[in-house]
Formats: C-alpha cells, sequence, structure tokens
C-alpha cells in the first residue's frame, strides 16, 4: 500500500461564457442544443449543482427548468429534468439524450409555444480551471478528515467534473480506493449517485462510508 | 477597509484560500483598471472595494482614471442612454471629439505590461494602443444593453472586436460579437454597513423609529424613486392583500432632490398611499445604508416588483438577509431567484399579491425561500465570487482552452 500515490485533492473554478444565442422555442432550443460546444452541454445539465448545491430537492438541469417555468411544457420539462446524467459517461451521449426528448416533442408538432420576451433561453458555456490544493490523504483517516475540510467545489470536481469532462474512468475516490485495495469501498463510491443529494449531504455521507474502513 | 481574511467566517477558508491559489497564477502580470470616474457610481465603488482586496491576494493590480472634459461626458452619457435604448443621437462631431479624448488621455498614460481592463465606454477607444503595446485587453460593460440603439452599437463594434474578451453583468446583454464573452455578475459586499450583521436591538430601534409595529407582519420595497420600480403597482399589491391580512408596506429609497422626475413619482407614491397609516413612504438621505439594513432585516417579505431592471442587487441584498423575496422576473433578477426554491418570480400585480398573501400566511415556507436565498447569494453574489471571475478572466487571456490544468508546480498549465 505505500507504494500508492497519496490522493491530492484538487478545486476547480468555472470562468461562465456567453455565447449570444438565444432560444425562443423548443423547435430554436433544439438546434441550440445540437450545434453547443460541448462545454455548454456541460455547463447546462450542471449549473444547478453548483448554483443551488444547498437545495433539495434541487431544481432541474437548466433546459429542464426553462421548459418547464418559462414555457410551462410540464411534460417535456419532466422528461428533461429525469434524463440520468449517472448513465451518461460522454458528454455525446447525455447531448443525444437531451436531442431526442426535445426531437420527440417537435415531431408530435407540439411546439407552438414561445417564450415571452426577456424570458428567452440564452446559451452559455464554461471554462474550467483545475488547481491543486494543499490537501493530501495518505490513508483512509486522512482522507476522510481532508474530506472534511475541502471546499464543495472540490466535492464537485472529483465526484462530477473529473469524470465527464476530463474522461476519467469512474470517479477518482474509487479509482484510489481501490489502488488502496479497499475494493468494497471503491465500488460503495462507485454506485452513489450524487445528483439526486445537496453536495454537503453527499460529503457527509461519503466521509461516514470512509471512516467505516479507516 | 476589510481584510480579505475577514470574509473567512461568512464563505469560509476553503475559498479565500482558493482565492490565493488562483492569485498566484498571476504572480508576475501587472492588471491595470480604467474607468472615467473615481468617485460615485457602481463601477467606482466596486473598484475601490476591489483592488485593495486584490493587492492583499498579491495581485499587481492598479486604477487609473481618464479625464474629459464637458463636452466630452456629455457625450457619453448619450452613449450610455442609446445603449439603454434610448432615442440619443450623437452627432459626428461629437463622436471625433471622443475619440479625441481617449487620444490624449491614451498619449498621458502609462499602460500596464500584461492586462489592461476597461471599464464600460468612456475609455474604449485607448484599445487603439493594442497593437503597438502588445498587451491583453478586456473590455466590461456594465450597462444593460438588451436594446441598444445602432447608431452607438456601430460606433463602438469595431472598438469592442479589437478586445482579447468581453464582459458582461447578465445573459440577456450577450450579443453575437468576434471575441469571446464572459459573464460576471455583479456582487454585495457582505462586510459593508448595508449588509453586515446587526443585533437585534437596532433593527427595533430602527422599527420603532420609524413607527412600524413589529406585531404585524412588514412588507417592504427598498429602492429609489422611480417609475421603472412601480412603486404605486406595489400599493396595488399590497391593497389586494391588505383585505384579508392585516400587514403594513414600507416604500423606503432615496434619490436625488435635484431629479424632477424622481420627486414626481414621489409625490404620486404619497397620493397613492393617501391616509392609510399602515403604509410608510420614507424618503431617505444617501447616508442610511444601516437603516436600510435593518428595515429589510425587520420585513417578514421583501419586495422588488421593478418594470425594467439592470441586475437588481438590492434582491441579493435582502436574501442575504435571509428575507423572502417576491420580485418581477426582469433584467438580473431571474439570475438571483430560482422561482420557488430560493424566491419568487411574478410579472404583473397580480401575481405579486397572489404570492404576498401565500408567504404572509406560510411564514414557513417563506422562511425556507429565505433560507435558500441567503445561500444561493452566499455562493454566487459576495464580492469573493466576483474576486474569483476576475481572476479567472486574467488568466483566461494567458491560457487558452476549454480546461486549464494545473498540475503540481506553479505555472505548469501551458499557455
Amino acid at each position: 500500500m505505500s507504494e500508492v500515490t497519496p490522493f491530492r485533492f484538487y478545486s476547480r473554478s468555472h470562468q461562465v461564457l456567453l455565447l449570444g444565442r438565444r432560444a425562443r422555442s423548443i423547435p430554436e432550443l433544439l438546434e441550440g442544443v445540437r450545434d453547443l460546444p460541448p462545454a455548454s452541454i456541460y455547463y447546462h445539465t450542471h449549473r444547478f449543482l453548483q448554483q443551488h448545491h444547498y437545495l433539495s430537492p434541487e431544481p432541474p438541469n437548466d433546459f429542464a427548468y426553462w421548459v418547464t417555468n418559462i414555457l410551462n411544457l410540464d411534460n417535456l420539462g419532466e422528461s428533461l429534468a429525469s434524463v440520468d446524467i449517472m448513465a451518461h459517461t460522454q458528454i455525446e451521449d447525455l447531448r443525444r439524450a437531451i436531442v431526442e426528448k426535445l426531437s420527440d416533442h417537435v415531431a408530435a408538432g407540439k411546439h407552438m409555444t414561445t417564450a415571452p420576451p426577456g424570458e428567452e433561453f440564452h446559451f452559455m458555456a464554461c471554462k474550467t480551471f483545475v488547481i491543486p490544493t494543499q490537501y493530501v490523504a495518505h490513508d483512509l483517516k486522512e482522507f476522510a478528515e481532508q474530506l472534511s475540510k475541502v471546499t464543495l467545489d472540490t466535492l464537485y470536481f472529483h465526484i462530477f467534473e473529473a469524470p465527464l469532462r476530463l474522461k476519467q474512468e469512474g470517479n477518482d475516490f474509487s479509482t484510489w480506493f481501490a489502488a488502496l485495495g479497499h475494493d468494497e469501498l471503491a465500488r460503495k463510491f462507485a454506485a452513489f449517485d450524487p445528483y439526486t443529494v445537496t453536495l454537503q449531504r453527499l460529503r457527509l455521507r461519503l466521509i461516514a462510508t470512509v471512516n467505516k474502513y479507516a | 477597509m476589510p481584510d480579505i481574511r475577514d470574509y473567512t467566517d461568512i464563505v469560509g477558508q476553503g475559498v479565500i484560500e482558493e482565492l490565493f491559489l488562483l492569485a498566484e497564477r498571476l504572480d508576475g502580470k501587472e492588471i491595470q483598471n480604467i474607468n472615467s470616474t473615481a468617485v460615485g457610481g457602481g463601477v467606482a465603488e466596486i473598484l475601490s472595494r476591489m483592488i485593495p482586496l486584490l493587492k492583499q491576494l498579491g495581485v499587481n493590480a492598479r486604477w487609473d482614471v481618464i479625464k474629459g472634459d464637458e463636452r466630452f461626458f456629455s457625450t457619453t452619457k448619450k452613449m450610455h442612454n442609446a445603449l439603454h435604448g434610448v432615442d440619443s443621437p450623437i452627432s459626428a462631431d461629437e463622436f471625433e471629439h471622443f475619440v479625441q479624448v481617449n487620444r490624449d488621455n491614451a498619449a498621458d498614460m502609462t499602460f500596464a505590461k500584461d492586462v489592461t481592463f476597461i471599464h464600460d465606454p468612456q475609455p474604449i477607444a485607448l484599445v487603439e494602443r493594442k497593437t503597438e503595446l502588445g498587451s491583453k485587453w478586456l473590455w466590461r460593460c456594465h450597462i444593460d444593453f438588451t436594446e441598444p440603439r445602432m447608431q452607438v452599437m456601430d460606433f463602438l463594434n469595431p472598438y469592442i472586436a479589437q478586445y482579447d474578451a468581453s464582459v458582461f453583468s447578465a445573459p440577456a446583454f450577450s450579443r453575437h460579437l468576434p471575441i469571446p464573452q464572459v459573464l460576471i455578475s455583479p456582487s454585495i459586499d457582505p462586510l459593508s454597513e448595508k449588509n453586515k450583521d446587526i443585533p437585534q436591538s437596532v433593527v427595533d430601534a430602527t422599527l420603532a423609529q420609524y413607527g412600524l409595529d413589529r406585531e404585524r407582519p412588514i412588507v417592504t420595497q427598498i429602492s429609489r424613486f422611480d417609475y421603472l420600480k412601480d412603486p404605486v403597482g406595489v400599493i396595488h399589491a399590497y391593497r389586494k392583500v391588505k383585505k384579508y391580512i392585516d400587514c403594513q408596506l414600507v416604500l423606503a429609497g432615496g434619490g436625488a432632490t435635484d431629479d424632477p422626475e424622481g420627486m414626481q413619482v414621489l409625490a404620486e407614491v404619497r397620493e397613492a398611499a393617501a391616509d392609510d397609516p399602515d403604509i410608510h413612504v420614507l424618503f431617505l438621505p444617501p447616508s442610511s445604508d444601516l437603516e436600510i439594513n435593518a428595515l429589510v432585516r425587520g420585513s417578514s417579505v421583501v419586495l422588488q416588483k421593478s418594470l425594467k431592471e439592470g441586475f437588481g442587487l438590492t434582491v441579493s441584498e435582502a436574501l442575504w438577509k435571509g428575507r423572502p423575496v417576491i420580485a418581477s422576473a426582469v433584467g438580473g433578477i431571474p439570475l438571483q431567484i430560482a422561482h420557488k426554491y430560493s424566491g419568487i418570480l411574478t410579472h404583473s400585480i397580480d401575481g405579486t399579491a397572489y404570492y404576498l398573501k401565500q408567504l404572509l400566511q406560510e411564514p414557513e415556507y417563506a422562511e425556507k425561500l429565505g433560507k435558500n436565498g441567503r445561500e444561493h447569494v452566499r455562493t454566487n453574489f459576495l464580492i469573493t465570487r466576483h474576486i474569483r471571475d476576475y481572476l479567472l478572466l486574467f488568466l483566461s487571456v494567458f491560457y487558452p482552452g476549454d480546461i486549464v490544468r494545473f498540475d503540481g508546480a506553479r505555472n505548469d498549465a501551458t499557455p
């Protein structure tokens, strides 16, 4: 176990980019989702997690929020909110899932609703800066201690961003636990659905789980 | 003036540490901010707070102000109005003078070797020096330009195109531009007089001072007396609610006594309030930040029923105090409130009255909204987030790509 590289916690910050493009209707939203850069799909499906991380139940992704609250299309909104982000390990898969739901709606001829002026959907994206923090863990006990100190941005990076945007296999924590020989703990971490709890609750759950093995 | 570490108790040690980590990556870079006024106005206010904090983080930041004559500022006022969508024609001579004043300033000014950050349109033409200096240039438009007049955009566009990136305060201000556009929302300072924590005794004393009864619900709108803030609409909404709930209304705000329109609005508000003793119209002097702080903290619900809004930071100021807010879905307000999660968004007097009744009848739900709102502001609209966004903005011009990963030692990411 001594050969395993210590776990360094990273933090990440997002710069939000405006794409100068907006949608007033479902067909325009669909067109945008088809053309958007991957960083934009990522941003609109994850913004709520960062900006509203203290809320439970959390607001849905940006597309679902706009469709439900501005266009008042509850069924489509619910359908978009239910896109299982955990099931999509690639941004392009996620894009396909959203495009499919929007296309079905347009194909059914139910796309007459338009947003009132000033309430259009504004396409955005993000640029991510990843920075090493001072927190390093050499074993599970230290890991649990450090996990209680790092920012929610750090937790967010390792759980959400590293697997989806840096295309790493699984979440960083599971990978390190497996390297330490704690396969069961690694499997437990990999099976958490972090999209349905607040980041703070997720942190507490993760710490409690690690402490059982420390 | 607060120290950057004074914010630790509010945002957490990790957030402050992260600011230091980001600032470290700017080691050796010289950052210059330029605007057109040293005092007065939102831009000067935020720069006067931001520059000392950036310096404490170790950033070599400075702030310069351009000079101009009356004719120049009369032209920039017209530009400001035209960017807001007001018909405000500018003559060719005025444009020429505007450019000349910028060139005169450029000739006298010492520019930073790395980054020049221009605020608003007044100094926009300084960018003519960019190629010769070989530095990075950023332009921030603090103004709402949802529907700018084409004449002024046709004039500004060739200058905007020369910058490395532009910055806007709300998504609605974004447009087709040949340069990257960054979203940086304004922020509030939790340690300022208007927002800092105050003892309950100060709140009670302030309410007593203005004749407000703590035993009955208090509904408040804080804003200058301006048609666009719809204070008379607020009175109509209050009256619809008053039929069922014995509440009080506070309309508090300032305004220049030499602003004829403001005085006209104030007169109309007083007339609409008539002889209702539960409507308190408070015309406050500019030094009333502490009173405003106390009035908001003593309110059951805070309204911001604007018809048009730039960003509407009064919403964040109320949310930061944990108050439930009902506000119009205009300008930057939807960024601050997620409907039914961190507040209520409405579109009409009827809608405002409907939700006001609900929140006054269901104080537990109202408190939950207020609590969520405070957390939303903590994460997204405090000055520490604003500083982080500026640090990222300065870094972004040196590090291209969607993802910038700094591994291990400093300056190891590929610029």
